[in-house]
């Protein structure tokens, strides 16, 4: 079963996310929570390398996260998943085992 | 006003909600202005989505702070630097920030944008230009 990542910190101050995309499997599932959710936006420098790891990864933001700093899925790139609490529970409970880049 | 106004600025770099630096920023910037001081904010690196507008914290459970910026213009601070590429790097724009407006007394009270855009250079220059520069 494929492992569950989560990500914390914004990809715009730490390199959490890019330590996460470089180590984390195909097939695997990354989860962007709080400060983290910034990197799922449009347009910004990031962007290409999270579509590039689109296609071999599912990516998911918290959304409760993304609209406390002001933002909603419109804001978001193509192909990123929006979930709640609950959908959180869910991907822990659906995958093998949890790694937090912290 | 007296000769020993000196110039501070409040250099905000990190990102609201994720860490604390942010609302305690806020929380000096709004004691300082009970001092008579030529007060002045920069938002730059992920400092810029401090002010972005619609932060609904509902879901959270999170303070959203963002409406206490607009009382700044109340309180005689009405000079916010945001820093061009530090939008640009994030896929912002001056869109995504909230309207934030002061009343110019020496004007007719006219209401004024508080928000000016600054070039990475520009808000090195400004920085320079200060007597006392509070990074957080």
């Amino acid at each position: 079963m494929a492992m569950l990542h989560t990500v914390n910190k914004s990809p715009f101050e730490r390199n959490s996310l890019n330590s996460c995309l470089t180590k984390s499997k195909e097939g695997s599932t990354i989860l962007l929570i709080e400060d983290a959710v910034l990197g799922a936006l449009k347009g910004t420098v990031i962007a290409d390398k999270l579509t590039t790891a689109m296609t071999t990864k599912n990516i998911y933001v918290l959304g409760s996260d993304l609209n406390t700093r002001g933002f909603t899925e419109a804001d978001i790139l193509d192909g990123i998943k929006v979930v709640d609490y609950s959908g959180f529970v869910d991907l822990v409970a659906e995958h093998a085992n949890v790694q937090s880049w912290l | 006003m007296s000769d020993d106004i000196k110039k501070f600025m409040f250099v905000n770099t990190k990102a609201p909600y994720g860490t604390v630096y942010a609302l305690e920023s806020l929380e000096v910037v709004l004691i300082s202005a009970a001092f008579d001081q030529d007060v002045s904010l920069a938002f730059c690196d992920d400092g810029v989505f401090q002010i972005t507008k619609n932060q609904n914290t509902e879901g959270s459970g999170m303070k959203n702070f963002s409406p206490a910026y607009k009382a700044l213009g109340d309180y005689d601070i009405n000079k916010l630097y945001v820093e061009k590429e530090s939008l640009e790097e994030r896929g912002l724009t001056l869109d995504n920030l909230m309207d934030l407006t002061y009343e110019d007394e020496d004007d007719d009270w006219a209401e004024k944008p508080s928000i000016k855009l600054v070039t990475r250079a520009e808000l090195a220059d400004l920085m320079d230009q200060q007597d006392v520069v509070i990074s957080s």
